[in-house]
């Protein structure tokens, strides 16, 4: 299948460029976006021993990804001792077929789910709805992408990039409500009106997971509307998918991870509902589906496994400039921002070899990670990975070629740079990608200067001949304006 | 069970360098101030907090909730309109006004309490009511999320949940708002327990409740 | 002391006079410095992205130029974080290792190494906000960072900027975002690149300062070119000039 690449830098452009935002869109993106990073660090200021959690989180995960055979059969085990029904699936479809299977088995119509990143990444929604499952997702900012037909911009809030007014409106065309009303109170209330009856008589709920706990055999869902609960305990039927990497020891490590994960998230000490099941609702049926897609590929990978420690908090992407500026479509990803940067190329190396470009590597996102994924320094290795396997740009390509000649031959580099405008091209940042003169579309170039340091080097300080264009002036340019 | 093999095998393949699992130290938090912690966290989550118990508490519901027809009693200490043994179906709770349950934990440093299919009987009648009141002992307040995990509910229970106030969400514009899909109040009442009620400091084990494992 | 000086290839080509700063700044701290005439550059924009096989000649000329010196210093955050943390398209050799180790950026130096206490000769009556790299933070650990806020407050180009007479150094909001330059990002994702840079201007100046001060011209170059695009009334100075004095 010939997938065409995601340019995030252009759907970015799209992104600022949008004549049907406000102007102020971008700035008010940028900026809710970014009280989540402040609030996260309020967060992590009030506990003393935050960096200590961090690195506790980050030990416990590595600990459990290199004995994740045997934290798997014991979740199992544990699991089926409480009455719970575990599936493996090897891949999406798989998994996207045991639940149809559930489901038909149980002859079910109507489901409702809460948010789960998984799905997302299976298409699960879309496998069922062809099969004539109705599928309702209960988390409002899921909901409101269902209902648009887009894909989540942000791991936690999906319809994040979304003004009030367009929630407003998209209800008005969808539930009929005031299109004049875009308090969030109200649209909340719209939500709840329209979507309890769903919920009352699904029959069956699904929910994802952010902990499995192997010791116990219990799924943990960590959220702030408390659907997961209702999706869990209305419906007779119950089913969690879960991918592999989400296991953890016990509930002393998931401690750990609960003091963390909405703090890092949102700025939250804790979300409205940590919620631990462990066995099926009296009377009712719970099946745990076990999720590989990729997962166990990646944990082989001797660079990239460290991303299997993530969390889903959304902290790398509330912090990354490059994520606030572009939002979160432009990646044409499941998983969008930093971490989306080190994942999705796993998932199809072609389709997102542009992605790690789409970084100025500023660090930030490592150091904000609640489990110490080294971000930053992954997604710099997956830029050589893309160099090394040839998902390189043909002009990217040849521009390296003209940069090592030059640069690693200094008589070619003084002759190349001691000549005015030749200087502009000779760096790769200067260098002609796919867009003429990108630089200076929105910014001046440098002026140019009267003579190179090289250059005033030999005619004020060196020996011998200095070359023929030196002067003894001091260099200048424009920079002290 | 083709798949299970195949993913167990490719996750021994060439698994990460091998990592000790870490101890976790005991964090303290808060410490000897509990009340006032936990006072001060659920305010920050939008709860409320009643920290000298109301001498006849029916009349405080009635006085707190004068609007209020259905309510869901699961404790001694009330009559309410319903108990949670009257719904056959768990959709029903949909139109309880008020639930009133005991939580056998309560969390300083997050404001929040603990609830299990043990106190609920029916899950459902914490999430789809519209109003939750919580009876909790001052003295079953711990300091941290470390120390409400060493409760034996997490190792026992079906359905465990820390709720830390009232349903909500900021998914539009970011604006937090209440409630989501749960309760739109949720208020905790400090008392201990009466005598011949159901105390959340009684030892699990040997419960005659439906859906224990 | 014997120091060798490292001008990097765009400090070289565009802002010469920052070179010339830092060389008469270390002169007037009783440092003998010897500049290698065959330097090129570090390596950085090919290693950067991701061309380590394009990038292993200009490291191993880099390590041929440098490897005979104790103290090897250069005004550039970037550059000696790439050379001292990801050297890697170069073959690993103990001259390569010893490069590596002996690399200082200039401010890490006038702290660390020369432990210097004033700088009688500089006076700067100016408001400036300083802009201190991403490379400067969190590669090479010159200030406390925004992330880590249990972390004590410190920052070694700022204890510097504070010694220099009737110098007044503003703070702004977002103090460690990025700038949006990060090398070939700047060329391949310009529209963001000059979003940020734009956005980090604004902020900069927020409180009146009309001098941006950095260890790092290849922000400062990046911001430049935003600031005269928008026709904005800025001074960019690198904080060597500011040091060594005549810049005011």
């Amino acid at each position: 299948m010939n997938v065409k690449p995601v340019d995030q830098a252009r759907n970015a452009l799209a992104f600022l460029e949008d004549k049907d935002q406000t102007a102020s869109f971008h700035n008010l993106f940028d900026e809710g976006i970014w009280a989540l990073r402040e609030r996260r660090d309020a967060a992590a200021r009030e506990v003393p021993e935050w960096e200590q959690l961090r690195d506790l989180a980050s030990q416990i995960k590595e600990h459990t990804l290199s004995n994740l055979g045997d934290y798997l059969e014991l979740f199992e085990a544990n699991a089926r001792r409480n009455g719970v029904h575990v599936h493996w699936a090897r891949d999406g479809h798989e998994h996207n077929q045991i639940v149809l299977d559930i489901l038909a088995s149980h002859g079910v119509k109507q489901l409702v789910k809460s948010k789960s990143m998984l799905t997302e990444e299976c298409d699960t929604r879309a496998f069922l709805g062809r099969r004539g499952i109705e599928v309702t997702e209960t988390d409002l900012g899921e909901r409101i992408q269902q209902l648009d037909h887009q894909p989540p911009a942000h791991i936690i809030g999906p319809a994040a990039q979304k003004m009030p007014q367009d929630v407003a409106d998209l209800f008005h065309r969808v539930y009929g409500s005031d299109p004049q009303n875009a308090e969030p109170v109200y649209l909340a209330h719209v939500m709840r009106e329209h979507t309890r009856p769903v919920i009352l008589e699904a029959g069956a709920g699904m929910t994802g997971g952010n902990f499995a706990v192997a010791q116990t055999g219990a799924i943990v869902t960590v959220t702030e509307e408390g659907n997961a609960d209702l999706s869990a305990n209305v419906p007779k039927l119950r089913i969690c998918s879960v991918g592999i990497e989400k296991v953890i020891p016990g509930v002393e490590e998931l401690a750990v991870f609960i003091r963390l994960l909405a703090r890092s998230a949102l700025g939250m000490r804790i979300t409205q509902y940590t919620s631990h099941f462990a066995a099926p609702r009296a009377g009712g049926e719970m099946h745990i589906v076990l999720v590989d897609n990729g997962r166990s590929q990646r944990l082989s990978d001797e660079r990239f496994w460290p991303s299997l420690k993530c969390i889903r908090c959304g902290a790398c992407m509330n912090t990354c400039p490059v994520y606030r500026r572009s939002g979160g479509l432009s990646y044409g990803a499941t998983y969008m921002g930093p971490i989306g940067i080190i994942m999705m190329p796993s998932y199809d190396l072609h389709r997102y070899h542009e992605l790690p470009f789409s970084s100025t590597i500023n660090g930030s996102c490592s150091n904000v990670c609640p489990v110490e994924i080294d971000i930053h320094e992954q997604i710099y290795d997956w830029r050589e990975e893309m160099s090394a396997k040839g998902e390189y740009s043909v002009t990217k390509k040849a521009a390296m070629r003209v940069a090592d000649a030059v640069l690693s031959n200094p008589k070619a580099y003084r002759a190349a740079s001691e000549v005015g405008e030749t200087a502009m091209r000779v760096l790769p940042h200067f260098a002609i990608y796919n867009r003429l003169n990108a630089w200076g579309r929105r910014r001046d170039v440098p002026s140019p200067v009267t003579q190179t340091f090289h250059q005033w080097w030999a005619r004020n300080r060196g020996d011998g001949v200095p070359p023929a264009d030196a002067s003894s002036e001091r260099p200048s340019s424009e920079t002290s304006g | 069970m083709a798949a299970r093999e195949e993913i167990l095998t490719a996750v021994r393949q060439h698994p990460p360098p091998s990592r000790d699992l870490p101890q976790v130290p005991a964090f303290q938090g808060a410490g000897d101030r509990l009340v006032d912690e936990f006072v001060a966290a659920l305010e920050l989550i939008e709860g409320d907090c009643v920290v000298q118990p109301p001498s006849d508490l029916q009349s405080w519901l009635s006085e707190r909730f004068p609007e209020a027809k259905r309510i869901c009693s699961a404790v001694a200490e009330l009559e309410g309109t319903v108990t949670p043994e009257d719904f056959a179906d768990w959709n029903e709770p949909a139109d309880v006004d008020v639930t009133v349950v005991r939580s056998p934990l309560g969390v300083a440093e997050t404001g929040s309490i603990l609830v299990t299919e043990r106190e609920l009987r029916v899950n459902t009648i914490a999430t789809l009511a519209q109003h939750l009141v919580v009876l909790l002992d001052p003295a079953d307040l711990v300091p941290t999320i470390h120390q409400a995990y060493a409760h034996p509910s997490f190792q026992k229970a079906a359905y465990a949940v820390l709720l830390s106030g009232p349903s909500g969400t900021a998914d539009i514009g970011g604006v937090p708002v209440h409630p989501a899909q749960g309760a739109t109040t949720l208020t905790v009442i400090l008392s201990p327990p009466t005598d011949g009620g159901q105390g959340g400091t009684e030892a699990p084990g040997g419960s005659t409740n439906a859906g224990d494992p | 002391m014997r120091v060798a000086l490292v001008v990097p290839c765009y400090v070289d080509m565009f802002f010469p006079e920052v070179g010339v700063a830092t060389l008469e700044l270390l002169e007037k701290l009783g440092v003998e410095v010897e500049y290698p005439f065959d330097q090129t550059c570090c390596g950085q924009p090919m290693a950067n992205s991701g061309a380590a096989k394009q990038a292993r000649a200009t490291e191993e000329l880099f390590v041929r130029n440098f490897a005979g010196y104790e103290h090897i210093v250069a005004p550039s955050g970037s550059c000696v974080h790439h050379i001292r943390n990801k050297f890697t398209a170069a073959e690993d050799t103990p001259e390569r290792r010893h490069v590596s180790e002996h690399v200082w950026d200039l401010p890490e130096f006038l702290c660390d190494v020369l432990k210097v206490q004033e700088f009688p000769w500089a006076e700067f009556p100016h408001e400036v906000a300083l802009h201190v790299s991403c490379s400067a933070i969190r590669g090479l650990n010159q200030q406390t960072m925004s992330e880590r806020p249990n972390d004590a407050w410190f920052s070694k180009p700022r204890s510097l900027l504070e010694k220099v007479k009737g110098i007044s150094i503003l703070d702004y909001e977002r103090r460690d975002e990025c700038c949006g330059f990060g090398g070939t990002f700047a060329v391949t994702e310009e529209a963001v690149s000059a979003a940020m840079g734009n956005d980090k201007l604004e902020r900069l100046g927020a409180n009146g300062a009309r001098y941006i001060v950095s260890g790092d011209m290849s922000c400062l170059m990046h911001l430049q070119g935003c600031a005269h695009r928008n026709r904005e009334d800025f001074h960019f100075l690198h904080i060597a000039q500011v040091l060594n004095g005549g810049a005011a």
